[in-house]
């Protein structure tokens, strides 16, 4: 994804300087704002088709058994059914309860369900293993030991450390509890396959249909397939794939010769639909005794499911630096579970990796009794990029007051009163470099400009970055450039993953705006008595540089273009983009020693993503990321239970996320200015999400004095922790 | 400490003056309640009303956003089903349909229900429906809505038609709140991109603007 793009044919293209953006870094509304806001808006679930059926799904009832019957004959003759799709086949093994087994359409979603309800699966049960187990727990043929990372020398390490932590940290699975469950609409024309799908990967999503549906016996060709996702509700990493369901919906259309919309229902979603991976580590981490880190060892384990999740990189940020080397020794083992399968969440890996190092660090400041600001403050030399973490760090400290009201544990222990607060704070780090895009702009002889890229919006703002980016190179206002998005029959470009969209549409934009924007000019310089270099375009003019009062209006320009229109392409620039940033976020909260109900008061987050195209959708996905480790942080749980193997929340009840009243005061600061913006775009959707978890547990063990080792910091953990360390005071 | 906010003061479970967290506190029999709040109402609804309709599809008709709209539907359709999947009316969104999220949220007779949690029988009593379509005329922004694409209180916008109808019904009632009165009122939406700071002030701003609850 994040491969270098082709150099430019011409000059290197180029971002305009500061002082010559109009658009570019201003707060701009969302484009598709006033769509969604009236809802009028329509998403993948909101598609109905003249005709169209209904379909659900069957599902595994086990979470490891082999299928010894499949019997659909009650629900053939159930009325209304039209089609009957069999995913999985007598024999076939299901690993998780949720898995697909069949998929059935039927004329109404009342009918379907009945349908459903009347497929009887038997199956022959087998062992199941869905606890949150650490590896000895598990059984030899549940785990994988990943590679051991060893650098510079952990045993000298050890010897030279004056203070040794030791503690153990972690976090549960969770999921992504998209709004907009995940489902589509398919429909037939022939042998012309479209699909209503909500996905975050537009332009890659044909094969993946073409390939499903050619081993279900259905010949078509990813050319024949046209995937449509003008809106859509929410990803966060678990909407890539065509999916199961995404080539039985397809098929049962098939079959039923009528469109057929399938949307996963509230459990299913979170049964299936993607989870994050949980993390564990035990740590033993050294430092001087003015704060210097001399070594850290890690044995971490975790379970995403039937499969390996990635070898985590531990310790994270701090010791990712190479000048100097932290000497570490980190060893990861994979848990296999029956839980069902993991996605890639909002920053794969990196909230777990900051959480177990930004707590042991902080633990290790308080045996220390070190500032933790202080102890990291000293410590930067160990990351990828020290000056722009101690400017971020004193930012933070500063917006939230650090310096004034931060205290030692004992002492914040010793408030009056049941309720005790503390800060924590947590440094994070991610690439975002764009991905593989390419834009067409078209500049029709009436004016009117189109942008079309085959890229969707997640609700990040896409169209409305790509809209200001052609808008500023055009020298047009925002209103008249039309943005398409969200059609695989635009110019390809990436999926909606890692933070890399932003960097990619706006640089393909940029690119082929300024190809589109200097063929215009080479059709307009003779009427202007200048060479089209002497050109520029701004405020809805086509001006010689020097000279502004010789100029054609844009209506003007264009009109000489006769009858053809210019299309013009672009793709990812490398001189436009970059990656790499670095973020602070600092939390308070308030303790009720009493009840263990953890609140957030306050949270700051202080970010750098380069130069920002819009402030305010930039600034949203900050606060949204908050909110999001906020709920994570303090209350979600995918809970399962090993003697059943089911999960006992696969609802909105018992699966909790944050509501309004449970924010508190959130401030962003957005890094930008100089040395900041001449990096070009970075990628800003995962960033903010990371640091949530460390830093509210920080301020959790700073407000109680004690550790509350695992997130979620529900009540009962919060009380635990407090009752192992003797109670509170 | 820090009490905690109570998450919704309306109750929108329908129009029998149940509300669904009055029922979950009554029962704590939480994970089944879905299927029992529907039978509850039914069982409301042919106390008050004979003969009995269904199991099949019935002839109903419901006053939405100004108009009577006649459809068949079997008597255990929701009302939230019966506008999105019957009358194409699918700003009011499907995301528990158990009452918990409140992104089906629609107005009957000016409250703010859940859609999900009420059936489009016992909607049909004459009751004014409005859903988020009824709020303004195409091509026309509520002064809501408007102030969630001013302070960017959307993103996904999934949940978002939910948080707009029940910041125009509470606003009606509450023309002039406090940023903390208008954060417990909309206790009952939830949001999962995480909207919550836009939210809060694009109702407190249209609050301001003195035209939160007229369209
Ligand atoms: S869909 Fe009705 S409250 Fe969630
Ligand atoms: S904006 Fe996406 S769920 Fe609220």
């Amino acid at each position: 994804m994040a491969e270098t793009p082709k150099p430019p044919a011409q000059a290197t293209i180029e971002w305009p300087p500061a002082g010559r953006r109009r658009l570019i870094g201003q707060r701009i509304s969302r484009l598709d704002g006033p769509a969604k806001a009236s809802g009028r808006a329509k998403y993948s679930y909101d598609v109905n088709r003249p005709g169209m059926l209904h379909a659900k799904l069957v599902f595994s009832t086990q979470a490891r058994a082999r299928i010894t019957a499949i019997d659909t004959s009650a629900a053939e003759k159930m009325p209304g059914v039209r089609a009957i799709h069999l995913i999985l086949q007598p024999g076939a093994e299901v690993r998780w309860v949720g898995q697909e087994i069949l998929a059935l359409a039927a004329d109404t979603e009342e009918q379907a369900r009945d349908a459903a309800r009347a497929v009887k699966i038997s199956y022959e049960p087998l062992p199941h293993l869905v606890a949150d187990v650490p590896p000895e727990q598990a059984g030899t043929e549940r785990v994988q030991q990943l590679r051991e990372q060893t650098e510079g020398d952990p045993d000298a390490g050890l010897q030279q450390a004056d203070v040794i932590f030791e503690g153990e940290y972690g976090c549960a699975v969770i999921t992504h509890c998209c709004l907009e469950a995940h489902g589509q609409v398919a429909e037939w024309n022939e042998d012309n396959l479209t699909v209503w799908a909500s996905t975050q990967n537009v332009s890659g999503l044909a094969p993946q249909f073409a390939q499903g549906l050619q081993a279900a016996g259905i010949p078509v060709q990813a050319s024949q397939v046209r995937v449509l996702t003008p809106v859509m509700g929410g990803g966060f990493g678990s909407k890539f794939a065509a999916d199961t369901w995404g080539v039985a919906c397809a098929a049962l259309a098939r079959k039923a010769g009528r469109p057929v919309k399938l949307m996963l229902e509230r459990d299913h979603e979170l049964l299936a639909a993607g989870s994050r991976p949980s993390m564990y580590a035990r740590v033993r981490v050294g430092a001087k005794r003015d704060g210097t880190l001399t070594v850290w060892h890690s044995e971490s384990w975790g379970t995403g499911g039937p499969s390996a999740a990635g070898t985590p990189n531990l310790p994270y940020v701090i010791g990712a630096g190479r000048n100097p080397v932290l000497p570490k020794r980190s060893r990861h083992t994979a848990v296999f579970t029956d839980i069902g399968p993991a996605r890639a969440w909002r920053a794969p890996n990196h909230p777990q990796m900051c959480l177990i190092t930004m707590c042991a660090l902080d633990d290790l400041a308080a045996k220390l009794q070190m500032d933790p600001l202080d102890f990291f403050l000293k410590n930067l030399q160990y990351t990828e990029r020290p000056e722009v973490y101690r400017e971020e760090l004193l930012k933070a400290a500063d917006l939230i007051g650090w310096r004034e009201k931060w205290r030692p544990r004992e002492e914040a222990l010793r408030a009056k009163g049941p309720v005790k607060r503390g800060l924590g704070l947590s440094l994070h780090t991610w690439g975002g470099r764009g991905h593989n895009s390419t834009c067409q702009v078209t500049i029709h002889p009436d004016g009117s400009v189109e942008v079309a890229i085959g890229s969707q919006d997640l609700g990040t703002g896409t169209r409305t970055v790509i809209g200001i980016v052609a808008a500023e190179t055009l020298g047009l206002p925002l209103e008249a450039v039309t943005v398409k998005i969200g059609s695989n029959e635009y110019p390809p470009s990436g999926a909606s993953g890692g933070s890399t969209t932003v960097g990619g549409v706006s640089s393909s934009t940029r690119d082929a705006a300024t190809n589109a924007l200097n063929q215009l000019l080479a059709k307009v310089a003779p009427a202007l008595g200048v060479p089209a270099e002497q050109l520029e375009a701004r405020e809805g003019r086509i001006q010689v540089k020097d000279d502004p009062s010789r100029n054609l209006s844009w209506k003007q320009a264009c009109a000489r273009l006769g009858t053809t229109p210019i299309t013009a392409s672009g793709q990812t620039q490398a001189s436009l983009i970059s990656s790499g940033v670095g973020g602070v976020q600092m939390a308070e909260v308030a303790v009720d020693v009493e009840t263990g109900i953890v609140r957030v008061e306050k949270m700051v987050a202080v970010q750098d993503c380069g130069l920002i195209i819009d402030l305010k959708t930039a600034e949203s996905q900050c606060y949204g990321a908050m909110i999001m480790g906020i709920c994570y942080a303090l209350y979600e749980e995918k809970i399962m239970d090993q003697l059943t193997g089911h999960c006992l929340n696969p609802d909105m009840e018992f699966y909790k996320l944050a509501g309004i009243g449970d924010i508190g005061e959130l401030v962003v600061h957005m890094m930008t200015g100089p040395r900041y913006e001449e990096r070009g775009v970075i990628g800003l959707g995962e960033p903010p999400v990371i640091s949530p978890g460390a830093a509210i547990s920080n301020a959790v063990a700073n407000a109680i004095g004690v550790r509350v080792p695992y997130l979620p910091l529900t009540p009962d953990r919060v009380l635990a922790a407090l009752e192992a360390k003797g109670g509170a005071v | 400490m820090a009490e905690q906010p109570k998450r919704e003061k309306t109750p929108r479970g329908g129009g029998n003056g149940l509300s669904r967290r009055d029922f979950l506190k009554g029962t704590g029999a939480a994970v089944s309640a879905g299927v029992l709040v529907t039978e509850d109402l039914l069982r409301a609804q042919t106390q008050r009303t004979s003969p009995v309709v269904g199991p099949g599809p019935v002839p109903v008709t419901l006053r939405i956003n100004g108009q009577p709209r006649q459809l068949t539907v079997e008597p255990r359709t929701t009302l939230l089903d019966a506008l999105r999947n019957h009358l194409d009316l699918t700003g009011a969104k499907k995301v528990c349909d158990r009452g918990t999220c409140g992104a089906c949220t629609v107005l009957l007779d000016g409250r703010a229900i859940y859609a999900c949690t009420m059936l489009a029988i016992d909607a049909a009593r004459g009751q004014e429906i409005t859903t988020i379509e009824g709020l303004a005329p195409q091509e026309q922004l509520h002064p809501v809505s408007a102030a969630f694409v001013e302070h960017d209180a959307q993103q996904c916008g999934f949940c978002t038609p939910g948080f707009v109808m029940a910041a125009v019904a509470y606003l009606r009632e509450n023309p002039n709140p406090t940023y903390e009165q208008v954060t417990h009122a909309l206790g009952g939406n939830l949001c999962r991109c995480g909207t919550y700071m836009g939210v809060r002030h694009a109702v407190v701003e249209a609050a301001l603007r003195g035209k939160g609850g007229r369209s």
